[in-house]
């Protein structure tokens, strides 16, 4: 009983403190990306609000704190206020198999603990896809009960765009856990130490996944409805889709889920394709005790990393059309995973490692 | 408590099911299913078949699932339009199933499944074992499901561009 409490007490302040970094980053991230996009076009972006700008979130937070909660008229209320839920939690929920860390496990007074990753399934990868298409139920649900012609449209055309682009994360995933030969993400960052010839997006042997990391990519831009993506909520015809009807808190959930999306799709990126925590050198990696320290910082660097090129492609690209979407996941992006699969395991049959 | 856990996945799971067939708006009805399929996935869990609770959510919930839900709102049935003429076939079906469960659960005993307890703290996962078996000892029924999933995908491209070839 006394076991079971201390590990209790020890993954529950696990879960917050790793659910209070990722809604800090969020946070953070608000006002990062208009920073950002401001500075591609020139602009100076949120100046107003502390220096520079920088407490422009918790601005943004209080006003959707206060605003008025609408439901529309004819709307279906139980789904209206379940849709923004249902985006969230599966958006939070995937952290939990995250490594961002040494794969150490300590012995706090008797019970086993791993302090750098919440809970190490093996099956690890597949949580976190099996979360994921979970959150497209909230989107469509948001849209139909809405009660608006441009909500059900909207995620009608998300409904139609996360499945067909959740094949293709899947599928470019498949070629790593063929050469990490596990489903666990603790593993597949294992068999990526040493160095970043080691990584899988660059490891020339037997096959480097180069190809199903960019289609990882831009696959995943796809599933967390980003630029040029961003059909389901294209501002300019839709006015902003599936969540038009949306105030107050409730949007707040949507906004919050959509960059929670992209920090878990970073993270994964980091963790399939750029070797987790690991230095890029290995003389960058702390020995011993201080290996976490090194470890989480370049885990956060890659991390922002991939986050800024989510900035970086929405300030350049312009918006794809519904049907070149279609076109583009099932015509070219398809095909490529499936050649990379087929590539890499005959690769990964003929030169073992 | 593994008797506790399954009973409460046992009591959703026939809740939910027959919520799907009860309930008047096919939307609801579809949600109900979603449910279901997530404590299906939970009863996989407490059998340590993590893999096949993964497929479970992924394949029927994820994809679907969706798909019902998609073609449930663009259709937009009408209260009297619904197909409802089905109690017969479903009589039949359910007379057959019910003896099916009747004579099962005669021949086995009222037990709940148990985790192989040899398999818990094994070094390979049942993913592994998943995959030797199927490639091993069920390779000819996993070749014929591929074979009918292959006729079905050629069936579904030869139906969507019927219009497109007559039309020319």
């Amino acid at each position: 009983m006394f076991e079971t409490s201390i590990k209790l007490a020890l993954t529950l302040s696990q879960i917050g403190a790793v659910m209070g970094v990722v809604l800090l980053t969020v946070a953070v991230l608000t006002l990062l990306e208009r920073k950002v996009l401001s500075w591609m076009q020139d602009r100076m972006g949120p100046m107003e609000v502390g220096p520079y700008g920088v407490l422009q979130p918790v601005a943004d937070g209080l006003k959707l704190f206060f605003k008025e909660d609408i439901i529309p008229a004819g709307a279906n209320k139980i789904m209206f206020s379940l849709a923004p839920i249902i985006v969230l939690v599966p958006a939070l929920i995937g952290f939990a198999v995250i490594p961002f860390g040494p794969n150490w496990t300590i012995d706090v007074l008797g019970v086993e603990f791993k302090p750098f990753v919440i809970s190490d399934i093996n099956i690890g990868v597949l949580y976190i896809l099996a979360f994921a298409s979970i959150g497209a139920y909230g989107v469509i649900l948001g849209g139909w009960a809405s009660n608006s012609k441009y909500s059900l449209l909207g995620g009608l055309r998300s409904a139609a765009q996360l499945i067909s682009y959740e094949l293709n994360v899947g599928l470019a995933i498949v070629g790593v856990l063929l050469l990490a030969g596990s489903l666990s993400l603790v593993e597949i960052t294992e068999a990526q130490a040493g160095g970043f010839w080691n990584w899988f997006a660059f490891d020339p042997l037997p096959f480097p996944q180069f190809i199903a990391f960019v289609i990882f990519l831009i696959a995943s831009v796809a599933e967390t409805n980003r630029l040029p993506f961003d059909l389901p909520e294209a501002e300019s015809e839709l006015v902003a889709g599936f969540f038009t009807e949306y105030s107050g808190m409730r949007f707040a959930f949507f906004f919050m889920a959509e960059y929670a999306n992209m920090i878990l799709v970073s993270c994964m990126s980091t963790v399939l394709f750029f070797g987790g925590w690991h230095a890029p050198l290995p003389f960058l990696q702390a020995p011993g005790m201080f290996a976490w320290v090194t470890g989480i910082f370049w885990f956060t660097a890659k991390v922002y990393f991939f986050l800024f090129l989510f900035f970086w492609i929405r300030a350049t690209l312009p918006r794809l059309r519904y049907d070149q979407l279609m076109r583009f996941g099932w015509k070219v992006l398809l095909p490529i995973a499936l050649g990379n699969i087929v590539v890499t395991s005959l690769l990964a049959y003929i030169f073992p490692n | 408590m593994a008797t506790f856990v399954f009973l409460y996945f046992a009591a959703v799971i026939v809740m939910a099911a027959s919520l799907v067939v009860v309930l008047r708006n096919p939307i609801y009805s579809a949600l109900s299913l979603l449910v279901m399929f997530f404590h299906v996935a939970g009863l996989y869990v407490t059998l340590h078949a993590e893999f096949l609770a993964a497929i479970q959510i992924i394949v029927y919930a994820g994809a679907i699932l969706v798909l019902y839900l998609f073609v449930v709102m663009l259709l937009n049935v009408k209260r009297e339009e619904r197909f409802n003429q089905q109690g017969p076939v479903a009589l039949f079906l359910g007379v057959v199933l019910l003896t099916e469960a009747a004579l099962l659960a005669v021949s086995r005993g009222f037990t709940v499944a148990t985790p192989d307890p040899g398999r818990e703290g094994a070094a390979v996962g049942n993913t592994e074992s998943i995959g030797e078996v199927l490639y091993s000892t069920y390779l000819f029924p996993f070749e014929i499901a591929s074979l009918i999933l292959l006729v079905a995908m050629i069936g579904a491209v030869i139906l969507s561009k019927k219009g497109i070839m007559e039309s020319k």
